[in-house]
């Protein structure tokens, strides 16, 4: 009668204890609640919800999830609490919309606080903000004032670029917007000067290419506008002030065609349970209160065309968005992508 | 004295000799195969989407991806191999065979790089090496030099970088590996072969190391299972291994079945593997046939003046490296944000960190008991097969797994939700997926290869008469193993549940991906503070995980100090 003992122990416990683990499922359909699905850091969101939840009694449920959202989203199929999918990057939003996991919003609200240029045709997806793609460059050793996307593969920069990986989103997003105004071919020229001018194999964050300008690695960098805002309003951090001295922020073609932007954007999830409250939500982001705390909270772009910019921001200068819509430069990116692998960029210099 | 016996192990297929009654056990057999499918979910996933792809990335990938990104993987493999055998080995035998000022301290404190996560530990280095860390500045101003033209120093960002910070973490494998039977007869074969004349330095390469061999495969075949998954730390350092163009082939290239193609690729790396262990450890087998007569063993050799010196500053180099430095560097931060030490959100996150991370250890202790416990009742190949493949989960990239978890759990979610819908009238929702089990699940299949190793472990060392001893007094197979085996695997079992349970607290990727509303362990709430591009944000956190692993870590080393040890 003992025969059986020993794996039904084990299995019991093994039961016992899966069972435990099971917290229940958080109710998705409560009433009063927007389930929001992000891949932008809680931080960063909390206020807007916060606010959002002052204004409206709706309260929000946040999932913070980087890589694999559209994919978990799509996973979940029908029963998925997903109400409004927040993420950053041009390329991702399309991904979301390419996995089916969005439905198209006609909102008149909505439309008119966000240009054109920054939506999906179809209303699959929206921007709620937008940040440079910028020059990092050294107050110390780079005299000019100007510079275009195309000059960083003059030979004049050998041995004095650093940039982080090339396959970083938004780097892809830069080398696709190349690619749409070049064409492929112009492009990889473009890149392998990229390549030979770089100071060291591509690593780090954005920040790490200020920290290298300060430190004398090289004398350009290529990183986002906020990062500079973040880093010169560090206070924990004091050092990164420095790092955000020894550089001044070069806005890229300026003069022509304007300065590669990228977006964070906002979506319908297609199954939405709180369809209702996810289109307030929507409604809000794109509003004149959450444009402002963007701003100032992440020295960010406000996409409404009446949002301030923060004064830090201001500071840098007048940017002069590419008109070019995302849209098309987002069909370059799996060709960029493939391109900086081809050219090796993320091997650096010598190879 | 003990003695060891250096024999075959038993073919697969033939009865032993002497067993007349050939039991059978379907219920066990039905029950340890179910557990196995549901194991090999995630990978039959990842395979299936695998297939499902077109092949269209491939003649990009064969050409520009693939030679380079295996050539790194490779090297990156080989290095860690050699920093963490080497440190590995040569600690165990130091800390066992010699007496030396704090040796007692030094062998649980070896242990402790395994609670730092190498996302963190790689993070830590790049900032500790970088031009203005503290090293890079205290040689500038010892030098005098100004800018980073004016002098050499070695790029932490590389692949021997990458191998430094890995080999770091992840030697303690094979230091416990190592150390265990070097305990349990390294000195007394050493003692035989001194008396017949070799110096130390033969007795170590000629008798220790092919003793141990089995052990340290073993525990490098974690080693090098842990590199290949890693992609916290290779991104971070820059350092383009196979896990890394999985992220580009999905992320960038939107090719989910591209990347998986990928994850095929390292599997076959894992097999390879696989099989160089079960090489290693068919060739020799080794029991201590009688454990309790080592208390006469001679004392530990005495070092002193200069000798003991450099015992302890070669013990104390891999503590420093794979402990101080991330310490240190957190520490730093850390002093800065001292009142996120009270956010109630840490608290949260530490409960909801142990109560996972205890019954992942739980589950997956289970189900290798099951596992191990079926293949040698069974006997049979099939068998064997399935609990190997079972356990190579855990060289796949975190997130691929979950990838392929969520995706199977959230069809049967669906599936049944539509059962219930039909005959029953209401909603059951996301079951599985929508709950921490999800979870738990993941973590325990990622997991299953370090409760499976270190049962396998135990179980081998255990001589094999006394299971035949006790079946030949007409106890049944389970019987034997529930009143004789398993108390005596209970070391192996605390092992087991502790490595787990260090590595549950310390996961990050298939957390993030299947983690219900509002549910924060302490990895994932590091990465959400340091998802604003600051890492330093999740500093305070990642000492609560460090701290967290501590003391399970701590306990890894006690039950051998203190009987044999002490």
């Amino acid at each position: 009668m003992f025969a059986n003992t020993f794996h039904l122990k084990t299995g019991l416990a093994a039961l016992a204890v899966s069972a435990a683990a099971v917290l229940p499922p958080v109710s998705a359909q409560a009433q009063d609640v927007v389930n929001v699905y992000s891949s932008r850091q809680p931080f960063l969101i909390e206020p807007l919800l916060d606010a959002f939840t002052e204004e409206t009694g709706i309260e929000t449920e946040v999932l913070f999830l980087r890589e694999g959202l559209e994919d978990r989203v799509a996973a979940e199929g029908e029963n998925s609490p997903a109400d409004v999918i927040l993420t950053v990057d041009i390329g991702r939003l399309i991904n979301t919309k390419e996995a089916g996991v969005t439905q198209a919003v006609e909102n008149d609200e909505i439309n008119a606080n966000i240009p054109e240029q920054y939506r999906d045709p179809e209303g699959h997806w929206f921007g709620v903000t937008t940040r440079g793609r910028v020059i990092y460059a050294s107050k110390d050793r780079v005299e000019q004032d100007t510079i275009t996307y195309e000059e960083l593969a003059d030979p004049k920069w050998k041995g004095r670029i650093c940039t982080r990986s090339g396959q970083a989103m938004y780097n892809i997003a830069l080398f696709a917007s190349m690619i749409a105004h070049h064409g492929e071919e112009e492009a990889e020229e473009w890149m392998k000067g990229l390549k030979a001018n770089l100071a060291r194999k591509p690593d780090g964050n954005d920040r790490a290419q200020a920290q290298a300008i300060y430190a004398g690695e090289c004398d350009l960098g290529i990183g986002n506008t906020y990062y500079v805002g973040l880093m010169m309003n560090n206070e924990e951090e004091p050092e990164q002030k420095d790092w955000a001295d020894a550089i001044k922020v070069l806005f890229p073609n300026s003069e022509d065609r304007g300065t590669h932007v990228n977006i964070s954007g906002m979506a319908l999830a297609k199954h939405a349970p709180n369809q209702e409250n996810a289109l307030k939500l929507m409604e809000f982001l794109s509003g004149p209160e959450a444009q402002a705390i963007y701003a100032e909270r992440n020295f960010e772009y406000p996409v409404h065309p009446d949002g301030e910019v923060s004064e830090t921001v201001q500071s840098f200068g007048e940017i002069k968005p590419d008109t070019l819509s995302l849209d098309e430069v987002a069909k370059h990116r799996k060709a960029a992508s493939e391109m900086v692998d081809r050219v090796g960029l993320d091997d650096g210099p010598e190879s | 004295m003990s003695s060891f016996t250096l024999r075959e192990p038993p073919p697969v297929h033939a009865p032993r000799a002497g067993r007349t009654r050939r039991q059978r056990h379907p219920l066990t057999l039905a029950v340890a195969t179910l557990v196995a499918i549901v194991v090999l979910l995630p990978i039959a996933t990842v395979i299936i989407i695998a297939l499902s792809g077109t092949g269209a990335d491939w003649p990009h990938l064969a050409r520009y991806v693939l030679p380079q990104s295996l050539l790194t993987t490779v090297v990156l493999l080989f290095l860690v191999a050699l920093g963490s055998g080497v440190t590995g080995v040569g600690c165990a035998w130091l800390v066992v065979a010699y007496d030396f000022p704090l040796r007692r301290t030094f062998a649980w404190a070896l242990v402790l790089p395994l609670a730092v996560p190498p996302y963190l530990s790689a993070y830590a280095y790049g900032e500790f090496f970088h031009y203005v860390g503290p090293v890079q500045t205290a040689l500038r101003a010892l030098f005098g030099f100004e800018r980073s033209t004016d002098y050499w120093f070695p790029e932490i960002r590389s692949t021997p970088g990458a191998a430094i910070v890995m080999s770091s973490v992840t030697f303690p494998y094979v230091y416990l590996t190592a150390r265990v039977v070097f305990i349990m007869q390294g000195r007394n074969i050493a003692d035989v072969a001194r008396t017949l004349g070799a110096g130390p330095a033969r007795v170590f390469r000629r008798v220790l190391v092919p003793v141990a061999r089995p052990a340290i495969v073993a525990g490098l075949a974690l080693v090098l299972m842990e590199t290949l998954n890693d992609i916290g730390a290779v991104e971070f350092l820059g350092v383009r291994t196979l896990t890394l163009s999985v992220y580009s082939t999905w992320l960038n290239r939107g090719s989910l079945e591209g990347a998986a193609q990928i994850a095929i690729v390292m599997l076959f790396f894992v097999l390879g593997l696989l099989f160089a262990e079960q090489a290693a450890r068919r060739k020799q087998r080794f029991h201590s046939a009688r454990a309790t007569q080592m208390k006469a063993r001679p004392p530990r050799i005495p070092l002193s003046g200069w000798r003991a010196a450099a015992a302890c500053a070669i013990a104390t180099f891999p503590v420093l490296a794979g402990f101080g430095i991330p310490l240190a560097v957190f520490g730093r931060y850390a002093l800065n944000r001292l009142h996120q030490f009270a956010e109630p959100a840490l608290g949260e996150a530490l409960a909801t960190s142990v109560v996972i991370a205890f019954a992942t250890a739980m589950l997956a202790v289970g189900v290798a008991l099951l596992l191990l416990y079926a293949v040698q009742v069974a006997r049979s190949s099939m068998m064997h097969l399935l609990v190997r493949f079972a356990t190579i989960g855990y060289a796949l990239p975190g997130t691929i797994l979950g990838l392929g978890l969520m995706i199977s759990l959230a069809r049967f979610d669906n599936f049944f939700d539509a059962l219930a819908r039909d005959y029953a009238g209401f909603s059951t929702g996301l079951l599985l997926t929508g709950s921490a089990t999800a979870v738990v699940l993941a973590c325990s299949i990622r997991f299953l290869a370090l409760a499976e190793g270190a049962i396998r472990a135990g179980m081998e060392k255990l001589p094999p008469n006394l299971d035949e001893a006790a079946r030949s007094l007409g106890r049944s197979a389970p019987r034997s193993a529930a009143t004789v085996l398993l108390p005596l695997l209970q070391p192996a079992i605390l092992t087991a549940a502790i490595l787990v349970f260090v590595d549950t607290v310390k996961e990050l990727s298939a957390t993030i991906l299947l983690r219900p509303f509002g549910f924060n362990t302490l990895a994932t709430y590091v990465y959400e503070n340091a998802s604003r591009g600051a890492p330093e944000e999740g500093a305070v956190a990642a000492l609560v995980i460090i701290a967290t692993s501590i003391v399970p870590v701590i306990l890894l080393s006690r039950p051998l100090m203190r009987d044999r040890d002490a």
